[in-house]
């Protein structure tokens, strides 16, 4: 068996791609591994895609202080890299007296998270920033920061630097058992046999499974299914900010959200299911996602549909993040990671790091600091290749349309395919392309595409 | 820098309506025609469609798709006609189309501008299918470039959701593609094709059509496994096993640079609203073909492709762009085109006739044609439904007074259809 690895990262989610490139910082020989065929296929590529304040976090949990510094980390990463965001706010609309009465609470609570920046709106200004929102709305509290990030990029950014700096990605590489040996660990994965030093747990919907085979216990994940419905971007004109609705007690209920690829999101159901694999949409869950999509923007549903999707989010029975390492035994852990860890995740890897160290991992930094990585724009904001005289002048594979709803060229489409982490297939060249993410969903261009990921391979 | 070009006649897609249209008015002498194509090369959905049944109302004779589809393309460059293929029209800066293409980035303008870019078909998500999201899910457009243009086999077991013209086209290319249909699945009452091609089928494929039986859900966590079918009318569900579901038909007008260019949409096509000379409601801008409605067969979309040349000649001799009145349909028509009456009409629509579809079937049907409460035209049509236009004679529209309020068209008598076949 070869040499043994420092650190094996299980899972290359946001979390464990944002761990991946956190450690790249250091003389360290670092594994990422990850069961499903690509980084960020799991369940971070399922969600609403909202870059949280935290104004809604529980005050003095460690979400709440990831998610808050999450936020920031992400954002000057986003400029950084090229993720692309919209600083749109949210506004957290009261469809009630009753819901009404309860913003200045909701207000309080967002203080005592450190976050200052909301404001109550009474109906007529509400009105006035939405006019096309369903009738009945009492009033609003307006977040400014709470914004829309793209959520294929993070992961891919994450994981482009960590493997431009000297990580190994594996994909398609499930742990399927860990026995401990005198100064580590020896991990079974689908493809073999390795040895770390160190394990860190960033499995996701399976983290409890993991952290199981690694001898602990203390949480189970429930995964908590969430349905959405993307609408097609001729209705994005409909509304400026993300509509939050009013928490209950059980749910945080559905919103509308603008998303950079200028589409609008109407989600998320959220039901409590069993099998941590059934992403399946329902009849139940649509109907529900339309009635309420009807009453807080009535044009929304007379614009076509162009996906309907279903995330997990890895839920467990506790009311917070299940992060710490155990230096005995040189284990890591971060479970119940839930719909707020694309925000939180570079927040997440500091968090391990620093735990990281202090169970004993040595932090030697590396000099020089990580390569720097620019990712290809797919949000609808901001250049893009067809529409770009000089860069077409010098390559003509960027005047080349092959998906036509999106405008994305044979050019995006060979750079990606040549890119540090390649897709393995078509779903992967969505993301980092958004190739079939438009209302033709493959009609014209699914054949031709699959013709070009063929042949690259 | 982009550069800027300028035509007499833009014509934005190079399927038959385009190139029929382009065809006229090269010949007919309008100046510099030129065809915008976004595929490589021109002719549209019948260069994959290849099986037989092309041509016959346009020029008159029968031939397979491709062959059809070279054929227009050449009678558009014999007449004139430029076709700047792999060149797609991305938007408008102000009057002008924004192009892209490997020779860069252009502005064209043009003093009468075509919409002819066709239609696709409803993927599944638009048309809210539960289930899980599995390979091998497509729409025929796929299925077709699939087995066609790249040598695929797409499947074994294929359920085809759907029992229009097109479904039946899906099943040739299923055996053409080496997987044979376990089952044709319709909501309605019975298939909307020609009864020869349904017969045909089942007798040469076997292939079971189910009809009132709803796709309930899709299974399968990388591939398909099967489907949920659902009977309409008794509610009950069942599980079919497939590896491939063709979701045809449902057609969808690719609308985009005509809602871009503010023309109106109407709301049964989903197609930009147009007069019977195929003017949508932005001066300067035609539609004709699939993009008007979906679908019509392809030699129908070529012949409005020509009767949009007309109307282009027109306007480019005298100008001038009338006020229009809508024509509104109630359920259970689901639409009519031409959907627009100008004031002062005088020519007929494509073919000399508006076209009307139902939501259902209706037998005997009469229908009844008015301008608030004033009867414009009433009569029985041969037959109505959906997936399969009828023919409306288009006389009365000279009767309709300018100022005086939207038309309606409306099923006035008849009974339901067959509930079963």
């Amino acid at each position: 068996m070869t040499q043994p690895y420092d650190v094996a990262i299980v899972g290359a989610g946001d979390v464990g791609a944002a761990l991946a490139r956190e450690l790249a910082r250091f003389e360290l020989r670092i594994v990422l591994l990850e069961a499903g065929r690509d980084v960020g296929a799991g369940t971070s590529k399922a969600n609403t895609a909202i870059l949280h304040t935290g104004f809604d976090a529980k005050p003095g949990t460690l979400e709440a202080r990831l998610v808050a510094r999450g936020h920031d980390l992400l954002l000057a990463y986003a400029d950084e890299v090229g993720i692309p965001v919209e600083r749109t706010g949210a506004l957290l609309v009261a469809w009630s007296a009753e819901e009404r009465a309860r913003l200045p609470e909701i207000a309080a609570n967002a203080a005592a998270n450190g976050y200052e920046r909301v404001r109550e709106l009474g109906p007529e200004e509400l009105y006035a920033r939405e006019p096309r929102l369903g009738p009945g709305a009492a009033g609003a509290l307006e977040v400014p920061d709470e914004h829309i990030v793209c959520p294929f990029t993070p992961p891919l950014a994450f994981a482009t630097q960590a493997v431009l700096a000297g990580v190994e990605l594996r994909r398609s590489e499930a742990v399927t058992g860990l026995a401990r040996e005198r100064d580590g660990w020896r991990v079974a994965t689908a493809g073999g046999e390795l040895r770390s030093r160190w394990i860190v747990n960033c499995a996701g919907l399976r983290s409890d499974e993991l952290h199981r085979l690694a001898g602990m216990e203390g949480f189970t994940v429930t995964p908590r299914r969430g349905e959405l419905i993307v609408f097609d971007k001729l209705s994005r004109g409909l509304v400026d900010h993300v509509i939050l609705p009013v928490p209950t007690a059980k749910t945080k209920g559905v919103l509308v959200a603008p998303t950079v690829f200028g589409n609008l999101l109407l989600g998320p159901t959220a039901v409590d299911i069993e099998d941590k694999g059934d992403t399946a949409v329902t009849r139940e869950g649509i109907e529900y996602l339309l009635a309420q999509g009807r009453r807080i923007l009535p044009e929304l549903v007379g614009f076509e549909v162009t996906a309907t999707y279903a995330g997990l989010r890895a839920a467990t029975e506790h009311g917070d993040y299940r992060i710490g390492a155990d230096g005995e035994r040189r284990y890591a852990w971060a479970g119940g990671i839930r719909s707020t860890g694309l925000t939180a995740a570079m927040a997440i890897a500091e968090h391990l790091r620093d735990a990281l160290g202090a169970a004993g991992l040595p932090l030697r930094e590396l000099p020089g600091g990580l390569p720097p990585v620019r990712m290809p724009n797919i949000g609808e904001a901001g250049p893009h290749p067809y529409a770009d005289a000089e860069r077409i002048a010098a390559d003509p594979e960027y005047g080349r349309v092959v998906c036509f709803c999106e405008r994305v060229t044979r050019g995006e489409i060979r750079d990606a395919l040549r890119s540090p982490v390649p897709p393995a297939d078509l779903d992967g060249l969505r993301r980092r392309t958004r190739a079939l993410m438009g209302r033709c969903q493959g009609f014209f261009c699914g054949a031709e595409l699959a013709s070009l990921l063929g042949s690259e391979r | 820098m982009s550069v800027r070009l300028s035509a007499d006649v833009a014509i934005v897609g190079g399927g038959p309506a385009g190139l029929a249209a382009a065809a006229r008015l090269a010949r007919a002498g309008a100046g510099r025609v030129v065809v915008i194509e976004r595929e490589r090369e021109p002719g549209g959905i019948p260069r994959h469609a290849r099986h037989q049944g092309f041509g016959l109302r346009d020029l008159h004779r029968l031939m397979s798709g491709p062959r059809y589809a070279r054929r227009h393309a050449e009678l558009a460059i014999a007449a004139g006609a430029e076709i700047l293929a792999e060149t797609q029209a991305t938007g408008w800066a102000g009057d002008a189309l924004e192009l892209t293409g490997p020779g860069g980035r252009a502005a064209l303008e043009a003093r009468a501008v075509v919409l002819a870019s066709g239609c696709r078909e409803r993927p599944r998500a638009a048309r809210l299918v539960p289930g899980s999201r599995p390979a091998g899910v497509m729409t025929t457009g796929t299925l077709q470039q699939l087995v066609y243009l790249h040598g695929a086999r797409p499947g074994r077991r294929a359920v085809i959701a759907g029992a229009e013209h097109v479904s039946f086209s899906a099943l040739l290319t299923l055996a053409h593609g080496g997987a044979s249909a376990v089952a044709m699945v319709t909501e309605h009452p019975r298939h909307q094709s020609f009864a020869l091609a349904a017969a045909a089928a089942s007798l040469r494929f076997r292939v079971r059509l189910l009809t009132r039986t709803a796709i309930a859900g899709i299974r399968g966590r990388d591939r398909v496994e099967a489907v949920e079918l659902r009977d309409l009318d008794s509610g009950a569900t069942r599980a079919l096993a497939c590896d491939l579901v063709v979701f045809t038909a449902d057609w969808i007008p690719d609308h985009e640079l005509a809602a871009l260019a503010g023309a109106a949409l109407d709301p049964g096509t989903r197609g930009p609203a147009v007069d019977a000379e195929l003017r949508t409601t932005r001066p300067g801008l035609f539609a004709a073909g699939n993009v008007v409605q979906g679908a019509e067969p392809a030699d129908a979309a070529a012949l409005a492709g020509r009767h949009a040349a007309a109307g282009v000649l027109r306007y480019l001799e005298a100008g001038g762009w009338p006020e229009a009145i809508p024509i509104e349909v109630a359920d259970p028509l689901a639409w009519i085109s031409p959907n627009l009456v100008a004031a002062g009409a005088r020519q007929a629509p494509p073919r000399g006739r508006f076209l009307v579809r139902a939501r259902r079937f209706v037998a005997a049907p009469r229908i009844e044609v008015a301008q608030t409460g004033r009867v414009l035209w009433s009569g029985r049509l041969r037959r109505l439904g959906p997936g399969r236009s009828s023919a409306l004679p288009a006389g009365w529209a000279a009767r309709v007074e300018p100022g005086g309020g939207p038309v309606s068209v409306a099923v006035a008598g008849g009974r339901p259809g067959p509930l079963r076949r």
